[in-house]
């Protein structure tokens, strides 16, 4: 498959505070994700893997080393790539609707046209009837689809998404993960997905990169070869989940 | 539930009635209620001086307030805006808003009146320096809190700086800005009738209404007039509220 993005060198390090010395965060990180390709990350808290998904997405620099996408440098705000964030990060004053169209909206779309696809949206991610609920009272679930439609629906050829599902409850974490597939295995966009469960990194995931402690270096990368549908309790998955277990354990 | 919300007034009104009755105080320093009603009712017919009615008195106190607001509004606002958003801007005006604000717009009153002389230029004037400062400093303190990852939610989505300014920093701080309108009116308001007093009127407005009812002795109309500024006060602030009701649902 054709190589969608291509992290040389990745390293990056922060001010300590109140000091002049510069905390290592990432380190020297390498890695090729193929077009339409689900790409998971794991690693433990604070190991770096949102400023590794900022950097991606143009928010940040690195400190050296460059990201190519399809061959060319990210540029700041890059279209091509979209983020869905940790913290959802919705626009309190927009309704789910008008969240949801933000992006077209910005970018010139007439009114009628993007309501028109934004109520798509509410269809599929099954927000009907909280198309006018402003973002304070949709349940956490909703905010996290109202969030992935919004990064969605400028059709953005990279999703970044930094633990999407970490706040939900474990029955709407599986459904959501299901979800996610579906909305994937329709668009086959390229996904790069950041999570500290290394369950859900490899159910989901194409292929799994595991994180060490920080200052994270890539410990490895696993190819999760099992055909979708996958069963959560497939022996393969199960040993390959023992496997980064033991890798973590290690570190 | 409203209702009872009255009695306690009506218990003061009673007994301010009953000490200027039988309790002895006498009228030329306090009035009775049903004076004060008269005073009311002899400004708004007979008017004070005869001829000049309550409400031509007011509505020279609004278009003198209505001028000076709506510059400070439009003023105020934009270079808020500007002094939250840039950090140059915030490096050149910082220092002149800390140099002009502890001054108080009364004490402008003798060099408007050498600029503008004396009429509803000087009057606008002051009460623009009553209400400009808070509109101007509740604005950009409302842009600076506006969570900065909503400006980069913005950014993700391909937002240029003009989508940050009007999709984010505006609709962000608007609960800011109409608190600095609200602060603002009430101190116009109040500058108003103290500009009044001292000079910066034209025969009309509520302060000098007060003004001459004191020179010839007349506490009831003296009362009455302050209580017409209290409930005009009241109804300005009252409509900023619902303007404030209409425009933020959100939160
Ligand atoms: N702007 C910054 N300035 C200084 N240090 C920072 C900054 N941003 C992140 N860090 C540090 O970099 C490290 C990695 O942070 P990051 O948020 O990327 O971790 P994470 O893997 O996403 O953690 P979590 O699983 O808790 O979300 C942390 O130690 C954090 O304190
Ligand atoms: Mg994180």
């Amino acid at each position: 498959m054709a190589v969608n993005l291509k992290l040389s060198r990745i390293t990056k390090t922060f001010p300590e505070n109140g000091s002049l010395s510069q905390v290592p965060v990432l380190d020297n990180l390498d890695c090729i994700i193929e077009s339409g390709q689900f790409f998971s990350i794991v690693g433990p808290s604070g190991c770096g893997k949102t400023t590794l998904l900022r950097i991606i997405a143009g928010l940040e620099k690195a400190s050296e080393g460059q990201i190519l996408l399809n061959g060319d440098a990210i540029t700041d705000n890059d279209r091509r790539v979209g983020l869905v964030f940790q913290e959802f990060a919705l626009f309190p004053w927009r309704t789910a609707l008008q969240n949801i169209e933000i992006g077209l909206e910005i970018n010139g779309v007439p009114k009628a046209e993007r309501r028109e696809e934004a109520l798509k949206y509410v269809r599929e991610f099954g927000l009907e009837g909280f198309e006018n609920t402003f973002p304070k009272m949709l349940s956490g679930g909703m905010k996290q689809r109202v969030a992935i439609a919004r990064t969605l629906i400028s059709n953005p050829e990279v999703v970044l998404m930094d633990e999407p599902f970490g706040s939900l409850d474990s029955k709407s974490r599986i459904d959501m993960q299901n979800f996610l597939l579906d909305v994937w295995e329709q668009r086959k966009m390229t996904v790069v997905f950041v999570t500290h469960s290394v369950d859900e990194a490899v159910y989901l995931g194409d292929r799994v990169l595991v994180l060490g402690k920080r200052p994270s270096r890539i410990m490895e990368t696993f190819d999760v070869e099992i055909s979708r549908p996958r069963d959560r309790a497939n022996p393969a998955l199960l040993e390959m989940r023992e496997r980064i277990f033991g890798l973590c354990a290690r570190a | 539930m409203r209702g009872k919300r009255l009695i306690p007034p009506l218990v003061a009104i009673a007994v301010w009635q009953i000490i200027t009755t039988v309790g002895g105080v006498p009228s030329y320093k306090l009035p009775s209620p049903l004076q004060v009603l008269g005073g009311l009712k002899d400004l708004a017919v007979v008017g004070l001086p005869p001829g000049h009615l309550l409400h031509t008195h007011a509505l020279y106190s609004l278009k003198r307030v209505f001028l000076g607001y709506s510059l400070a509004v439009s003023v105020g606002i934009p270079l808020g805006i500007a002094v939250g958003w840039s950090r140059r801007v915030r490096f050149v005006v910082e220092p002149f808003i800390e140099l002009l604000r502890p001054i108080p717009p009364l004490a402008w009153i003798p060099i408007a009146i050498l600029w503008f002389g004396i009429g509803i230029k000087s009057a606008a004037f002051i009460i623009f320096l009553g209400a400009f400062f808070p509109i101007l400093l509740n604005t950009s303190a409302g842009v600076l809190a506006v969570d900065p990852l909503l400006i980069e939610a913005m950014r993700t989505l391909n937002g240029k700086p003009r989508d940050i300014i009007f999709k984010v920093l505006i609709p962000g701080s608007i609960p800011s800005i109409i608190t600095g309108m609200r602060i603002g009116v009430g101190l116009g308001w109040m500058t108003l009738v103290a500009a009044e007093f001292s000079g910066v009127k034209q025969g009309y407005g509520l302060g000098y209404m007060i003004m001459t009812a004191r020179d010839i002795q007349r506490p009831d109309e003296i009362l009455a007039g302050m209580f017409f500024i209290g409930v005009a006060g009241f109804v300005i602030d009252g409509s900023l509220r619902l303007l404030e009701k209409s425009l933020i649902k959100w939160r």
